[in-house]
């Protein structure tokens, strides 16, 4: 396997979906191979850092007039049956 | 009988319970993802008021539609499903392209022969646990982010951010599986660039023997 190679595999590495015999040869491209492994190790840090990021507050305002809206809709819904 | 409006209670139980006409139970589901849909939504569109008018429009549209809910995909991708066409249409509309799909027709970039190869290689100095909750960090987080070309932002945010499969993926983007594994590969290979050159460590840059590996 060439880096090029391992670069076309790497979503299926990272997500562990690819196939083991694959899997195999990657691994066996990364024991001899520095920066693929440093490039796998950044990307999987990159893709914690993101889904471990804090999400954005919802506005406490428009929360409490959205559910509002809901209620009304709702109890026209159901009423209507 | 117990109170089945608890944390633990199941989505599939609280859909049940709303589509049987219990307010409380569809109250219940919003509660769960009304922060997903609004974070999802901000991230796509990077503007307050549209993701509110996004986050209100898929939970009216849920409970317009939840009847025809029958369960195949999980409520959270149905949900987040609702909200990404939602978000996709605002999309549009700024670009006055009203019509046009997310998907190009031919687009010969997004091959896999094109994907650029990485170029600052280097280890991290801070593990992830110690950037997550730094200010500097979350706004490089958010700068790499919006430097990404939309179609490959849309594709991450759904997929690592949000958690969703490459088939939910491509169900909620209108794109084909092949298409959401190109441009998610691009856009994890053009995020970890970005933030490999503020957060890796110059003095352990790794230079690629190109005549070696290629």
């Amino acid at each position: 396997m060439k880096c090029k190679e391992l670069l076309a595999m790497l979503n299926e590495y990272v997500d562990g979906t690819v196939d083991p015999a694959v899997c195999a040869e990657f691994e066996k491209h990364m024991a001899g191979c520095n920066p693929c492994q440093v490039v796998v190790d950044n990307i999987r840090k990159t893709i914690t850092l993101y889904k471990d990021g804090q999400p954005y507050a919802m506005p406490i305002q428009f929360r409490e007039k959205m559910h509002d809206v809901l209620r009304k809709k709702w109890k026209e819904k159901f009423s209507a049956k | 009988m117990t109170n089945p409006l608890n944390p633990e209670t199941p989505d599939a139980e609280l859909v049940r319970l709303a589509k049987a006409g219990e307010l409380d139970a569809f109250e219940a589901l919003t509660n769960r993802y009304e922060q997903r849909v609004y974070g999802l939504a901000i991230r796509m569109l990077r503007q307050e008021q549209d993701a509110e008018d996004v986050t209100q429009q898929t939970f009216l549209s849920v409970l317009e539609n939840l009847e025809g809910f029958r369960g195949e995909a999980s409520f959270s991708t149905w949900v987040l499903r609702i909200a990404s066409h939602a978000a996709l249409k605002i999309i549009r509309k700024r670009k006055g392209l009203n019509t046009v799909s997310l998907e190009e027709a031919t687009e010969p970039s997004d091959t896999l022969d094109s994907i650029p190869h990485p170029e600052f290689i280097a280890d991290w100095r801070q593990s992830p646990e110690h950037l997550v909750d730094r200010n500097e960090v979350r706004r490089l987080l958010d700068e790499a982010l919006t430097r990404l070309d939309e179609k490959h932002r849309l594709v991450f945010l759904l997929r690592d951010v949000e958690g969703l499969s490459i088939q939910e993926t491509a169900a909620a983007l209108d794109l084909s599986e092949g298409n959401v594994k190109v441009r998610l590969l691009r856009a994890r290979l053009q995020l970890r660039e970005e933030l490999t050159r503020v957060l890796g460590d110059p003095a352990r840059q790794l230079i690629r023997s190109h005549h070696h590996h290629e």
